[in-house]
């Protein structure tokens, strides 16, 4: 099976990185990724992106969009383009094609925000030359790899989900977009809104706790949501379902 | 017909869409290396009955094996040997024919080098060879068809599934494509189930046909024995005089089961075993002139056409 998601994989990453029509041309437009994740915010934080562990928290953004538009075109693009049918008459089976769109989309995203993390990391040595070379802190190592690579994985299992229920690639990204703002709008509105109370309870908790435990937590409550979101994907993706949609 | 020389068997097939019976206990048996015809007018089942068997979709009712296989407990194993070019050609316009051809190549985990040597053969051999780098989205239907011939082909598969495979082509690209289907099925070795609703293709192609009108099967044979079957029961006469009255004279006869008038031609169905002389006769008695009486249908189609008549 790992084979065969592979195989899908390499070939959902080669459909993406052709879907201007060239190479070069479908890099030129990532380049603008880099320019502001690896470049721009970079200058803005300056030598603080490396001391920082929380500076370097804009970089989780990238995987989580680009994770999020691939799913959307490896899905509901294979079924708008009318190429899903004669992949689900191929002997591959459900899971080895869903799995290997998730790794596609995780992969992608991932990969670009390292590319990114790497740029700004050039960036900010660049622009800061007097100082010793600046690399980033293990923890900030850490929290990028883990963190980008569980925050991908989310969106693209939960997006395959959304992309499942879409008729097209745009009302599947549309409809990610809206549910990834609302990932960040509730907690955001939902925290002010709480009690004084509870609010000062929830925040001394937090406060109280080391950032050793938070990142663990974090990480485990993602690999479960991770772990229910594919499930919850492979119920949905049966090629006997599938081919009526 | 002995199991080992069954591609196909389906038994009683039927596959419900809500109150929609698609399919309809379609009962089939599709010879080994046999180029088989599934003819029938959009909307017939022809596509639903592909799916059944190929395990893409379950049935309602019924059993079907596929090269042995029971298609709603081993799809799997169906598909492992089937190949299939469904209803669009399915291809990944972003890539280039060659990329095409190398992920499914992959998918059936042939080797590196028989991988390559296999996509040259079938592109070389469908004249694409030259074009394998070029994005399949530029390309024409006709040979974005071809390229998806290759791709189902490229697994050497012991059974392929084509679904309307020219449908949509002007009619040199159409017969350019039956020329390289045939040749590859017959080089290849391959069973052929073939759906179309154009009878000169299934007439040029296929072994064995079958009929199927509202997700039934409506009659199973070679094409000759269709013509025959066709021309023992059904008459045409062209004449000046023919009108309503003559509809009502060869409707009263009790050997006649239909008759209709269109464009000056009076078309019957005549029972089994029913002599068509006396029904000359009644016509000229009537005063048609009468100027050309034909039996049966010259080809398929109107054997075709007769059989999607019957029991309307």
């Amino acid at each position: 099976m790992i084979s065969d998601a592979l195989t899908v994989a390499r070939k959902d990453l080669r459909e993406t990185l052709l879907q201007s029509g060239t190479l070069r041309r479908s890099l030129r437009g990532l380049l603008f990724s880099v320019v502001v994740f690896g470049v721009v915010l970079p200058l803005q934080i300056g030598p603080d992106l490396v001391r920082q562990p929380a500076a370097i928290l804009p970089f989780a953004w990238v995987p989580l969009l680009l994770a999020s538009n691939m799913i959307a075109d490896g899905i509901a693009g294979e079924r708008e383009r009318h190429t899903l049918e004669t992949l689900l008459a191929s002997r591959l089976s459900d899971r080895s094609i869903l799995l290997g769109k998730v790794v596609a989309a995780v992969a992608y995203g991932w990969s670009f925000m390292v590319v990114n993390a790497l740029v700004g990391l050039l960036t900010v040595n660049l622009a800061n030359p007097a100082q010793a070379i600046l690399v980033y802190s293990p923890q900030a190592i850490l929290i990028l790899g883990v963190f980008g690579l569980l925050g991908a994985g989310l969106v693209a299992c939960g997006g395959s989900l959304v992309a499942l229920r879409a008729p097209t690639v745009r009302q599947a990204a549309q409809n990610m977009s809206l549910a990834l703002v609302g990932v960040f709008l509730v907690p955001a509105l939902a925290i002010p809104a709480l009690p004084a109370d509870l609010r000062r309870q929830v925040i001394d908790t937090l406060l109280g706790l080391d950032w050793l435990t938070i990142g663990v937590g974090l990480a485990a409550i993602l690999v479960v949501l991770d772990v229910a979101l594919f499930s919850a994907a492979m119920l949905r993706f049966q090629r006997t379902r599938l081919i009526l949609d | 017909m002995p199991e080992a020389d069954c591609a196909i068997r389906a038994e009683g097939l039927s596959r419900d869409f809500g109150s929609l019976r698609a399919v309809d206990g379609v009962s089939l048996e599709v010879p080994v290396g046999a180029i088989f015809g599934f003819l029938g007018p959009n909307g017939s089942g022809k596509t639903t009955t592909i799916r059944l068997l190929l395990g893409l979709l379950e049935p309602s009712g019924g059993t079907a094996t596929v090269l042995g296989h029971d298609t709603r407990t081993d799809g799997a194993a169906v598909r492992e040997r089937c190949g299939a070019l469904l209803e669009h050609p399915g291809l990944y316009e972003r890539l280039t024919a060659r990329d095409n051809l190398d992920f499914y190549a992959r998918v059936w985990h042939l080797p590196g080098p028989e991988r390559e040597r296999r996509v040259h053969e079938l592109l070389d051999g469908l004249g694409l060879w030259d074009r394998r780098e070029e994005i399949v989205g530029t390309w024409s239907r006709g040979m974005k068809q071809k390229l998806a011939v290759a791709r189902t082909l490229l697994h050497r598969p012991s059974l392929v599934f084509l679904d309307e495979p020219t449908a949509g082509l002007d009619p040199i690209a159409a017969a350019a494509l039956r020329d390289d289907l045939t040749g590859l099925a017959r080089r290849e070795g391959v069973t052929v189930f073939l759906t179309t609703h154009n009878l000169a293709e299934a007439e040029k192609l296929c072994d064995r046909v079958a009929v199927i009108r509202s997700g039934r099967l409506v009659a199973v044979g070679r094409p000759d024995e269709l013509r025959t079957q066709a021309r023992r029961d059904r008459m045409e006469v062209t004449g000046a005089g023919l009108d309503d009255r003559s509809v009502a004279l060869m409707t009263a006869d009790p050997s006649v089961e239909s008759a209709s008038l269109a464009d000056g031609r009076l078309t019957l169905r005549i029972r089994d075993g029913a002599s068509t002389a006396p029904l000359v006769a009644a016509l000229v008695r009537q005063g048609v002139a009468i100027d050309e009486v034909r039996k049966g249908g010259a080809d398929l189609e109107e054997a075709f056409l007769a059989l999607m008549g019957a029991d309307a």
